[in-house]
């Protein structure tokens, strides 16, 4: 039997690691523009908290948009379901949320976080089978059909809830910050960062390490392929679905215990930030998703402190400076 | 010689468009049945169709015996057909041993199988754990028939192994597919290179615009250029 291209030389694995050095740059050329180092490592854990925390809503959905090209424009449903979920477990234990004790305030967070996991994927299943199966392939009406079911969940919500603000008080012993010196860092933010980082970790070593993740990424890149090899991609989305769900709504609870208030349109403000990262990180990938949450969180905070006037548009701007860096964002995974 | 997989009177339209207007077609069991025709004349929408990636409008598809037609992909893939995509459509990503991992969909991968893989592609062997977009075109070729045949399969799908291969990798492939075929493969192969057409088929299908326009014993094309010339057009010249 010929030898075939036994001479070739051997592929280098390549690694792009352009895209993780962008924040780590982007960070240490603020040093000099904000001047004070405190403020710097202020502004800096805030940007990692924040990003992780958008990290954490964003990463299901890129996976959504990157293995069966559905575009949800709901999402932030599941960010406030998980908040107001939380609020209902945080209302009867208002003492344990008070004491000042880390074990007994967890005994409250972390099943009431658990908690909003789980109803917002159960909602993941029923607007996937109701709202999205029929709209299969039809961008437009999946626009339109998410969207709608946005609007629905929000108006439950008020209905439920009523329009006011709800607070959302952070337990008394993630009050307050460590102090390094002249530097004081949240110590919620300690906590958020911790978990974002254990979330990307876990979606890490699934997609890398087991057949399941296998398929999810040879699916995000072609998932005719995967049907032709035999493996039913749709149960392989909905689960997919349900997982982006359940994090949405642990990114609600996260988020609304960094604002400690909760409102049936607190997504709006983070939809549009979710949208940039999905986008800027490439659709489908987690790793850009990461990359992504951070850059935009970095941008919003040193920007907000530089130049506060340009808060709006400046996550427009990153995202179009990235674009016209690297048209399908920071990791190309799809064959779209 | 019974036949294994069967089209008759298949129609598909992609959106607006009349794709395959009638296709009757029969592969028989053991054999390499060959699927020529010029660029555009349907022969991936053939194989799509079959594969249930396309949905036939009307006309009965059956693989021994079973009405195909109406079923998704996946379930199509599980009654024993292997596919290689006119794109290869290897997963870049993942790395070989992960691409064939996926395709070997009924548990570990099995050695012997896979020793008798890397005996004509032993540059799978060398690359088992690099990601597969690194690889040469040829060498996602040689991954792409890979995994279709990881596991015994009833019946290959193979779209256009050849194209865009350096002549001395087309040989290598030519002898990969006869040995494939010695094991006793139902293979339907579509194919624009007519030495290996002539190398391989046992029988062959000419199609044009939709529909299936010559069927006979490759060997009997083969040996009538005129025929060649009508059906397959002045191209022909150019491969051979
Ligand atoms: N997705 C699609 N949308 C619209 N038309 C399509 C699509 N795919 C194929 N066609 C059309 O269907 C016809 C048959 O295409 P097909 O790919 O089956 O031809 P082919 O015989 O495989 O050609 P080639 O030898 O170039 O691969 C062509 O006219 C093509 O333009
Ligand atoms: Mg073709």
């Amino acid at each position: 039997m010929t030898e075939l291209a036994a001479t070739d030389p051997l592929p280098k694995p390549k690694r792009d690691i352009a895209p993780i050095l962008l924040p780590i740059a982007l960070a240490l050329l603020m040093i000099p523009l904000i001047g004070s180092p405190s403020t710097w490592l202020t502004l800096t854990a805030a940007s990692l908290a924040m990003g992780m925390m958008i990290f954490i809503m964003a990463s299901g959905l890129t996976l959504v948009f990157g293995l069966m090209d559905v575009l949800n424009f709901g999402h932030g449903a599941f960010i406030a379901v998980g908040a107001y979920v939380a609020t209902l477990v945080f209302a009867p234990f208002v003492a344990s949320v008070q004491a000042d004790s880390l074990w007994v305030n967890l005994a409250v967070l972390a099943p009431a976080a658990l908690l909003s996991m789980a109803v917002s994927g159960a909602l993941g299943l029923v607007v996937e089978r109701v709202l999205i199966l029929p709209v299969y392939g039809q961008h437009l009406k999946q626009i339109l059909m998410t969207t709608g079911g946005l609007i629905v969940a929000e108006q439950t919500l008020y209905a439920l809830w009523g329009p006011q603000i709800i607070p959302m008080p952070l337990p008394t012993s993630l009050r307050g910050s460590f102090i390094f010196g002249d530097v004081a860092i949240a110590k919620y933010r300690v906590l958020a960062t911790l978990i974002g980082l254990a979330v990307f970790i876990a979606i890490q070593l699934v997609l890398n390490r087991t057949k399941l993740g296998l398929l999810i990424r040879a699916g995000v890149e072609n998932r005719e392929m995967v049907e032709a090899l035999g493996y039913r991609i749709r149960r392989l989305f909905l689960g997919v679905f349900m997982t982006g769900s359940a994090l949405a709504g642990l990114g609600g609870v996260m988020w609304a215990l960094y604002r400690e208030q909760v409102h049936a349109s607190m997504s709006d403000e983070l939809t549009v930030l979710i949208f940039v990262v999905v986008i800027i990180g490439g659709l489908g990938s987690i790793g850009g998703c990461f990359i992504g949450a951070i850059l935009v969180a970095m941008v919003a905070n040193y920007g907000g402190f530089l130049v506060p006037k340009l808060a709006l548009v400046s996550n427009i701007l990153l995202m179009v400076a990235i674009l016209m860096w690297r048209p399908r964002g920071l990791y190309a995974v799809t064959s779209r | 010689m019974t036949d294994l997989l069967k089209l008759s009177g298949v129609h598909t339209h992609i959106g607006r468009y009349h794709i395959l207007q009638g296709i009757d077609l029969a592969v028989p069991q053991g054999q390499v049945t060959m699927l020529l025709g010029r660029n555009g004349a349907g022969k991936t929408t053939t194989l799509r169709t079959i594969m249930g990636l396309w949905q036939a409008s009307s006309g009965e598809i059956t693989l021994g015996g079973e009405r195909i037609e109406s079923r998704a992909t996946p379930d199509i893939a599980r009654l024993g057909v292997g596919y290689v995509p006119e794109s290869m459509a290897v997963f870049s990503d993942l790395t070989v041993k992960e691409n064939l991992m996926l395709a070997a969909r009924d548990g570990p991968l099995d050695d012997t199988q896979l020793d008798w893989i890397f005996g004509f592609f032993p540059a799978l062997r060398r690359f088992w754990l690099s990601r597969a977009g690194s690889l040469s075109g040829g060498q996602k070729q040689m991954l792409s028939i890979a995994r279709a045949i990881i596991e015994p399969r009833k019946l290959l799908l193979i779209d256009e192994p050849t194209k865009g291969l350096a002549p001395a990798i087309v040989m290598a492939l030519i002898e990969c597919l006869k040995e494939i075929k010695r094991k006793g493969a139902t293979i339907l192969l579509v194919e624009q290179n007519f030495f290996a057409a002539r190398e391989l088929g046992d029988s062959v299908l000419v199609m044009d615009n939709g529909t299936i326009v010559h069927r006979g014993e490759m060997a009997a094309l083969a040996a009538d250029v005129p025929l060649q010339e009508r059906l397959l057009g002045l191209s022909l010249e150019a491969h051979q």
